[in-house]
């Protein structure tokens, strides 16, 4: 039942100015969108290790995106970049201008990723959306995934073709003579090349950016299973129409549980919202106090809307806020307020490494 | 029978008219604050030629009207607009300066309108805004407020025109700017605004709050706020306190349950209606600063207002005996827009928070 920390190698990838560092900050560093503006271009790789709860350790490359950069992560550097890689996370500016020389980067990367670490996960974000006029947006985005997809499965069949040539992978990189793991070409293990990858619309200036890190850290999560059966039975034990658990600096949501009548719910992007309404609650808490972003904001915050709702966001555990709403009432807000306050012990693993023997 | 134009016409809606150089950011600016439009979302507006009449009914019916920079409204050889039905009414003029633009000759043709309005309709208060100041320092913004006010008092004084009822504001559709900025200008057209003031300040003295305003909820105007100074850091937080709560309300509270829902929360074991149960009928809300305990409410006093206030330190511990005392000057506000609204004369507002229970 012991569980060790575990730590992710997550590269951030994508040609300079596309967005990475951005993002990157406003997720783990509590900046605003405008904040940004400040940024520099990232030299060489910026490394950084994110606590994320206790138990996950994610080691982020934000590999800085000008081409003599790119050139090198290819070459001298490419054992170093793309072995142990568990996500890759590849960032396109649809606004770019340069689309086809962009996708042709992209197709060096998937290669050597795939060379190296063909279990890391694929996540491509097209970024800047903001800057398409709204009724152009779908097309737009559509456009871009359909090419992605095309050099995703043509960089795959340039693996498969080089690994078929025996000993050609050693070719690719031109200065390291390590032979890449799973470098051995055989015809059967050839078939699983195929490389999954999950496509997001995103804009550092709306909810879209936190949709697409949630699911990126999802399948991190340590104890997930754990997690998910515990929050449901406070749920169901508070009366509650829908728990969301976030991680606290990133206010990304870890886990949800949704009550059936909270299933009708129409809107669907309501998780990355409440993210971003907390973040930028955060923010202007921060402003207001003169405490540094990355301080705790806020400790309470209650609301009861009439005969419509009620809801409390509250720090939960060391690592995590709590978002519990729930039908009106003023007797059964105050005993949910109780009964999760109550609850935290149940999750305290969430704080550590260790799970506590039993609970599963 | 010809009004007469030097009296405000207090029956009708206070009218808002937005003027200015084309490009000087006029449309978007109403379309921000009027109609939530994000800011960033303004670079895709397309330039209207017409002038374009919204009228907004909120705690206060009152106009907006968006005029194309290109128009001369004085001396139009093409049109002759009835002068008496832009300017009769009780209302502001907006000039928008943009700061990142020449300006002189905006100036002048603020100037000229000034004389204008002087002559024949002084009763229209005239509010400048310097906008499209966010990507300035500091400094620079304070320097070039400065200069516009100068210069403009300077040809005015030339003209012969002194004491012209004319304020200057920077503003920003990016920042809070702009909203404080339609608060100034609304708070003008506000009959009684002193009364409202009278009851916040008392509210803040009975519950020890350190400041308290009243949002127009659709718009983050504030139409009232205690006597404390002015601050722009409370008025953030409160005004993104509104916005918070209208989100959540949204995600939450804007599409039906279901009858069984209903059916199971009003039985066993509370065995009573869904509005027995809830304590306000209306939105209620507070939150816990970390850093100092200080806490922040918000209570709506009806469909188009809400009141927020800033408390002391570890007051979230009275927040019932607060409560009580809230209820009581949502009361009074109720009661004074319900009056406003029907035009009559109100009690004054010490009287209804002279019953509130004492701390
Ligand atoms: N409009 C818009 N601008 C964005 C968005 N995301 C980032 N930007 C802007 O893009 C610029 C460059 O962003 P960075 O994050 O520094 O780019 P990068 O990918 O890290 O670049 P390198 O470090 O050189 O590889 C900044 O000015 C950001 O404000 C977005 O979603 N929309
Ligand atoms: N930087 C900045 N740009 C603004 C601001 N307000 C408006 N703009 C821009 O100014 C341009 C002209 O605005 P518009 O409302 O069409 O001007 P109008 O002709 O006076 O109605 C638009 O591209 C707006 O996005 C502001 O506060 N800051
Ligand atoms: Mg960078």
């Amino acid at each position: 039942q012991l569980k060790k920390i575990k730590k992710q190698k997550v590269l951030l990838m994508g040609k300079s100015g596309s967005g990475k560092s951005s993002m990157r900050s406003i997720i783990f560093s509590n900046y605003v969108a405008k904040d940004t503006r400040r940024l520099g271009a990232t030299i060489d790789i910026d490394l950084s290790h994110v606590k994320f709860l206790g138990n996950l350790t994610l080691n982020l490359w934000d590999c800085g995106g000008q081409e003599a950069f790119m050139e090198n992560y290819l070459s001298q550097q490419r054992s170093h970049v793309f072995s142990n890689v568990g996500v890759l996370i590849y960032v396109f500016d649809i606004k770019s201008g340069e689309w086809e020389r962009d996708l042709g980067t992209y197709v060096n990367i998937i290669s050597a990723l795939v060379q190296y670490s063909r279990e890391a996960q694929v996540f491509i974000l097209i970024h800047k959306m903001d800057l398409v006029a709204r009724n152009h947006r779908e097309a737009d985005y559509e456009a871009a995934v359909a090419a992605v997809r095309r050099k995703t499965a043509e960089a795959c069949a340039i693996v498969r073709r080089l690994r078929n040539d025996s000993g050609a992978a050693t070719k690719l990189s031109s200065s390291s003579s390590q032979q890449p793991p799973g470098g051995s070409s055989s015809g059967a293990g050839d078939l699983d090349l195929d490389v999954d990858v999950q496509f997001f619309a995103t804009s550092i200036w709306d909810q879209s950016l936190y949709k697409a890190w949630a699911s990126i850290i999802h399948d991190l999560v340590p104890n997930l299973p754990i997690i998910e059966t515990q929050l449901a039975s406070l749920g169901q034990a508070v009366d509650a129409d829908e728990i969301l658990l976030f991680e606290r600096t990133s206010f990304l949501v870890v886990s949800k549980w949704t009550s059936q009548e909270g299933d009708s719910n129409p809107y669907g992007d309501r998780f990355e919202r409440m993210s971003n309404i907390l973040k930028a609650w955060k923010h202007t808490c921060s402003s207001f106090t003169g405490t540094p972003r990355n301080a705790e904001q806020f400790s309470d915050f209650e609301y009861r809307m009439g005969t419509s709702f009620s809801m409390f966001v509250t720090k939960f555990t060391t690592n995590t806020f709590i978002l519990v709403c729930l039908p009106p009432g003023e007797a059964r807000f105050n005993s949910a307020k109780l009964n999760v306050a109550a609850a935290r012990p149940w999750f305290k693993y969430l704080d550590g490494p260790v799970v506590p023997p039993g609970s599963s | 029978k010809v009004p007469d134009p030097t009296v405000a016409q207090v029956k009708g809606k206070p009218r808002l008219l937005i003027m200015g150089q084309k490009g000087s950011g006029k449309s978007s600016i109403s379309s921000v604050v009027f109609h939530k439009l994000p800011a960033a979302e303004t670079l895709f507006m397309e330039s209207t030629a017409r002038i374009q009449k919204d009228s907004l009914n909120s705690f206060m019916e009152f106009q907006v009207w968006d005029f194309p920079g290109q128009i001369d409204i004085f001396n139009n050889p093409s049109y002759s607009f009835d002068l008496d039905a832009i300017f009769g009414e009780v209302g502001a003029l907006i000039w928008v300066i943009d700061a990142l633009d020449d300006y002189s000759e905006s100036i002048s043709r603020l100037n000229m309108t000034v004389v204008h309005l002087q002559r024949s309709y002084p009763h229209i208060t005239i509010e400048v805004l310097v906008h499209k100041v966010d990507s300035l320092t500091e400094d620079y913004r304070g320097e070039i407020v400065r200069e516009v006010e100068l210069r403009t008092l300077d040809e005015l004084g030339d003209l012969g025109v002194e004491n012209a009822p004319i304020s200057f504001h920077l503003t920003s559709i990016y920042n809070h700017s702009i909203f404080e900025a339609f608060s100034k200008v609304i708070q003008k057209l506000i009959p009684r605004l002193g009364q409202l003031e009278a009851m916040l300040t008392s509210l803040c003295r009975t519950c020890r709050f350190e400041k308290a305003y009243l949002f127009d909820v659709n718009t983050k105007i504030y139409i009232a706020s205690d006597s404390t100074p002015e601050d722009t850091t409370s008025y953030v937080i409160c005004s993104d306190y509104v916005d918070v709560i209208i989100d959540l309300t949204e995600v939450y509270g804007s599409w039906p349950r279901s009858q069984q829902w209903r059916d199971r929360l009003e039985g066993e074991p509370f065995n009573q209606t869904l509005e027995e149960q809830v304590g306000c009928e209306w939105a209620e809300s507070v939150m816990v600063l970390a850093d100092s305990k200080r806490p922040i409410m918000l209570r709506e006093v009806d469909r188009f207002l809400a009141l927020v206030a800033i408390m002391k330190e570890g007051s979230y511990d009275k927040m019932a005996q607060i409560n009580m005392n809230v209820d009581v000057v949502v009361k009074g506000l109720t009661d004074f827009f319900e009056i406003t609204r029907a035009g009559e004369k109100s009690r004054t507002g010490q009287e209804m928070v002279g019953q509130l229970p004492q701390n």
